[in-house]
Order: structure tokens, then C-alpha cells, then sequence
């Protein structure tokens, strides 16, 4: 067996002429945190569904825990716990009937699966919600219940698809909260998202996806460190006006990329930076220094903004 | 090194026949539909028997106090014994087709519950054997109240109408899996109602409330092609004691609507889940 949980070569899926999956290659290591982070459509719930053993590829490798999910499909699948973008929780059922039979479809004997029941409950925060109808649970609840579900078998991978995509803040950071607990445990978690924040906060290292290809790999920190400049200095000078000025602000620091509704500026000084502008004689109507994120990383390469 | 449990069970599998759409999880499977019947709509349960006895009533009596007896063959029994195997073979009918249908399409497209079950190390031909053993439970049951009912009042002339049970069950079997089949092509919700404007002309020509003779030929011979009509010559062959080799024919109907349903309900959750 290979030292890696996951490895993809040449990893490739089509549906008819489009190609969703290009060719990539990748590797994901034991007890690690890898993400996909990239657009709506960039080929990221392809990805997982492949390593899910619910999709198969078109051409190249795929190796799961040194298994074929062409070949070994149920093998796989019982060592995964999926939590799938879209819930697919079962109404008719309660918050721990949902948990029971769950494991039970893993063909789990009845009295280990009652036993795990009371553990998930409490870590999903959801004891209070035990005889509740699914239905009844908000948002964030029915999240932390189908991940509490993915983990009754005793998973060694997480895949979590947009996990956190339409919840608010506060339900977003009680998610996390649990995701860094599993973490801490030794579980590996493969995670799409198009939250640049989240990748942040989550991952060890990731994948940066567009149209089916791989445009960048590292943590976090390189990726930013490789493709962006320490700070951004966003400025607005109002719809119509930042265009005008985008050839004066150019020319003072690395690189701008100009929004439709700002322009952002590159440098390693975002404060010396906007004194420069001022003293040029430009006066923008706002203006923001933050520190370098994923979504710099994503425009860099791609010209686009994550969330369009 | 540790191995869950849910990996040691999965791999205990390979090898075995068809490993890749079956895991043996169609009692698992049943667990879930009884849990979930325990908190379901009663009323949905109750009507799935009710409704053959009302037909039973308001046709046999009153029916039969205008038609007191039918000739079958060459023997002559009352209407009410006529009708009584009709109506059971179609609530076997209509209870598969409903759990095969209205509540396959719901949980296919609109709760997404096939998703989260396939990705456990099930297989597709576990989640169709599972919906259509628990359709088939239902219908047995609904077969066994109805028979309750009916034999006390004197319906069943012969013993061998016992065996109307399992015959009963063969055709709901039938009907579900082909049921299921269709809905899982069905795109929208308003497609369905294709299958109710299949059944309900089937049910109102199948033979149910005068014999096929009455029939011109041409008619006889497109009626006799419909799987109802091989239901309701079953039943009633077996509930009036006619045993003859056309009997089997009429279950040979069923066994081969089965494999097809089968078949095609598998390929096509296939398609929609591992594609």
C-alpha cells in the first residue's frame, strides 16, 4: 500500500464533450486536512464523487486506501463518510433514527450502532434534538447531523462538500469548531469549498481548481505567499471613475486587479501605499488594507473572483 | 492495525456474486421501512385496505342483487364470488404501484434519500430489492386482511384460494418492480401521472366486474396482454378452484415482468448514482 490515504494521476471525467476533470494529479496523506477550493463548476464535486466511488472515472488512477473504486467500490465507501453538498437526510425519520439506520446501511450489528448513537448526538450538539423530526431542524442542525451521520462507521475519511455553503456566520463557526475536533482525532478531511476563509481556517494544504484543471497547490500560507504580495489595499473611487484612474494606480505598486466595483492594489505596504495615492493627488472614496487571502491567490490565476 | 467494523464487514464481501451492486442489505433496508411506517400516515395504510372491500360492497351487492349469478366456464356462482379475487389482485396492484412510484419518486428526487444511502457500502440492487420487499410486505398483508374479510362471507368456494396469498404477492412484486423501474426515468412529477392513466383504464377493462367474452375479439386479444388480466386469471383460477396449466402461464407472466424490472431499475440507479 502507498503512503498516501488518497492519489490521483491523470484523474479525468467527462459527461459527453465536457470535461469536468482534467487530468489532475494529486495526493492526499494521512490525518491531513486537504481541500479543493475553487468556482461553482470547477469539477470540485466531480473530484469527490470519483473518490466517493459514486462516479467513475474516464481515464487515468485513482487510488483510495491502495484500492480501485472501479473494482472496489462498497470496500471503499465503507471507509468514507460522506457529507454531500445537498442534504439527504431522511424526513420520515427522527434527528437518532436517522444516526441508527445510517449505520445499519453499513451493515453495523444493532447494539454497536445504539451505542454510537448517544457519542454523536453529543457531538453535534443535537441531544436535545433527539426525537426531533428531521424537518424541524434549522440549517446548521441538519449539517451537523448529516456529518454526525457520515462519522457512525467509524470513517478514516471525511469528505465534506461545501460544507458549510447557506449557513450564517455564527452556524459556520460552530461547524468548524466540530470539523478542527475531528481533526485533533487523527480523521482526514477532504473538503470543497469556494469560501476562501474556510479553506483558510481548515486546511493543511489544497488544490486551487478552474474548469476541470489544478492551477496551484500548497498550504495556505505558500499559495499566498507564492502568487500574491503580503497586502492588498482594496480603493474605490465610484463605479465610473475607478477605470480612469486604474493606469495612474498601476504604475505605484506590483500589480491591481481592477473589480467592477474596486480596484485592488498589491504591495507589500498597504499603508505607505495609500499615502502615495494621496499625495499623487487622487482621493478615493474608501479605502481598506488587509492582509493577502486565497481569493488574491484565485484572481492571480485566474482573472476571476471566487463567488461570481 | 485497527479496522472499523464497517470496513471488516464490507470486505467480507468480496467476492461474492454481483459484490457491486449487492450487499446483502435488503433487511436493513426493511428495518427502515417499518421505522418509518411506525410514524407514517395511517390513514394512506388503512385506505390501501379499505378500498377493495368498498367495491366489494357497493359492486357485489348491489350489483349482484340485479345479477345474482355469472357463468364461468360452465359453472354459474354469484357476482360477489366473481369479483372478490378481481379486487384483490388490483389493491395488490395499486399498493405496489404506490409504494413503487409515488414514494420511490420522492425519495429519488425530492428527499435525495437514495444519495445518502448509496453512499454507504450499499449497492444499488440492495436499495431497489429493499423498496420493493417493503412494497411486497404491504402487499401481503393487505392480501391477508382482504381475505379475512371475504372468506368468512362465503367469497373463496375453494381451498385452494389459500394460495391467492402468495399469488397476490407474486403481482404486487411484479408491478413494483416494474413501477419502480419507470419512476426512476421520470423527470418531473407530472410524469407520473402517466402511469395512473395507464392503470386506471386497465383496471376498468381487465376483466374485473363481467368476463372477457363479452368483448369483440380484437379487444379480447389487446385485454389479454395487459398484466392485470394475467392477475385477475390467476386469482380467481385459484380462488374458484380452477387448476389448470394456465395458471402457470399467468405466473410466468409475473416471474418475467419481475427479471425485467429488476433489470432495468438497477441499471438505471447505476446510472444515476455511480455514473
Amino acid at each position: 500500500m502507498s503512503e498516501y490515504l488518497i492519489s490521483a494521476r491523470g484523474l479525468t471525467k467527462k459527461f459527453g464533450d465536457f470535461t469536468a476533470v482534467n487530468s489532475i494529479d494529486f495526493d492526499v496523506s494521512k490525518g491531513e486536512s486537504f481541500g479543493l477550493l475553487g468556482p461553482n463548476g470547477a469539477g470540485k464535486s466531480t473530484v469527490m464523487r470519483m473518490i466517493g466511488a459514486t462516479s467513475q472515472r474516464n481515464a487515468g488512477d485513482l487510488t483510495i486506501l491502495g484500492k480501485d473504486p472501479e473494482l472496489n467500490g462498497p470496500q471503499i465507501r465503507a471507509h468514507l463518510g460522506v457529507v454531500p453538498q445537498q442534504d439527504s437526510l431522511d424526513m420520515h425519520l427522527s434527528v437518532s433514527e436517522n444516526l441508527y439506520i445510517y449505520g445499519r446501511y453499513f451493515g453495523l450489528p444493532r447494539k454497536f450502532v445504539k451505542g454510537k448513537i448517544e457519542e454523536l448526538l453529543t457531538f453535534a450538539q443535537l441531544e436535545e434534538k433527539r426525537d426531533a423530526k428531521v424537518e424541524a431542524l434549522s440549517g446548521g442542525m441538519k449539517r451537523r447531523l448529516t456529518i454526525a451521520r457520515a462519522l457512525v462507521s467509524e470513517p478514516e475519511i471525511l469528505m465534506l462538500d461545501e460544507p458549510t455553503t447557506g449557513l450564517d456566520p455564527q452556524a459556520r463557526h460552530i461547524l468548524w469548531d466540530r470539523l478542527f475536533r475531528l481533526k485533533e482525532q487523527g480523521v482526514t478531511l477532504v473538503i470543497t469549498t469556494h469560501f476562501m476563509d474556510e479553506a483558510e481556517q481548515l486546511c493543511d494544504r489544497l488544490i486551487v481548481m478552474d474548469k476541470g484543471s489544478i492551477m496551484a497547490e500548497g498550504s495556505p500560507a505558500s499559495l499566498i505567499k507564492d502568487y500574491s504580495t503580503k497586502e492588498v489595499l482594496e480603493v474605490r473611487f465610484g463605479s465610473d471613475r475607478n477605470q480612469e484612474v486604474a493606469d495612474k494606480l498601476r504604475a505605484m505598486c506590483e500589480r491591481i486587479e481592477e473589480l467592477p466595483d474596486r480596484v485592488l492594489m498589491y504591495t507589500e505596504d498597504g499603508e505607505a501605499l495609500l499615502e502615495k495615492i494621496y499625495a499623487s493627488g487622487l482621493h478615493p472614496k474608501t479605502s481598506l488594507v488587509r492582509r493577502s487571502s486565497l481569493e488574491d491567490v484565485f484572481l492571480r490565476l485566474t482573472g476571476r473572483t471566487l463567488i461570481e | 492495525m485497527f479496522i472499523p467494523m464497517a470496513v471488516a464487514i464490507a470486505e467480507a464481501r468480496v467476492g461474492k456474486r454481483g459484490e457491486r451492486y449487492y450487499s446483502g442489505r435488503v433487511p436493513q433496508l426493511l428495518e427502515r421501512g417499518f421505522i418509518a411506517f411506525k410514524s407514517s400516515t395511517w390513514m394512506i395504510v388503512l385506505s390501501g385496505f379499505v378500498e377493495p372491500v368498498l367495491y366489494l360492497l357497493s359492486f357485489g351487492y348491489g350489483i349482484g342483487k340485479l345479477l345474482p349469478t355469472i357463468t364461468v366456464g360452465n359453472e354459474s356462482i354469484k357476482y360477489a364470488v366473481f369479483i372478490a379475487p378481481a379486487l384483490l389482485a388490483t389493491s395488490a396492484m395499486n399498493g405496489a404501484i404506490y409504494d413503487s412510484t409515488m414514494n420511490v419518486f420522492f425519495k429519488l428526487n425530492h428527499d435525495r434519500i437514495y444519495h445518502g444511502m448509496l453512499a454507504t457500502s450499499m449497492g444499488p440492487l440492495d436499495v431497489a430489492l429493499g423498496e420493493i420487499g417493503w412494497a411486497l410486505l404491504r402487499g401481503f398483508s393487505y392480501a391477508c386482511a382482504f381475505m379475512a374479510v371475504v372468506a368468512p362471507l362465503g367469497l373463496i368456494p375453494s381451498l385452494w384460494g389459500l394460495l391467492a396469498i402468495p399469488a397476490a404477492v407474486l403481482i404486487a412484486f411484479g408491478f413494483a418492480s416494474c413501477g419502480m423501474a419507470v419512476t426512476s426515468y421520470m423527470k418531473s412529477f407530472q410524469q407520473l401521472e402517466i402511469i395512473t392513466v395507464f392503470l386506471l383504464p386497465m383496471f376498468l377493462f381487465s376483466g374485473s366486474f363481467y368476463p372477457l367474452t363479452v368483448f369483440p375479439e380484437w379487444l379480447q386479444f389487446t385485454v389479454n396482454l395487459l398484466p392485470l388480466t394475467h392477475a385477475i386469471n390467476l386469482v380467481r383460477g385459484l380462488c374458484l378452484g380452477h387448476i389448470n396449466m394456465g395458471l402457470v402461464g399467468h405466473a410466468l407472466y409475473f416471474v418475467i415482468m419481475i427479471i425485467c424490472g429488476l433489470f432495468f431499475t438497477t441499471k438505471r440507479l447505476n446510472a444515476l448514482f455511480m455514473k
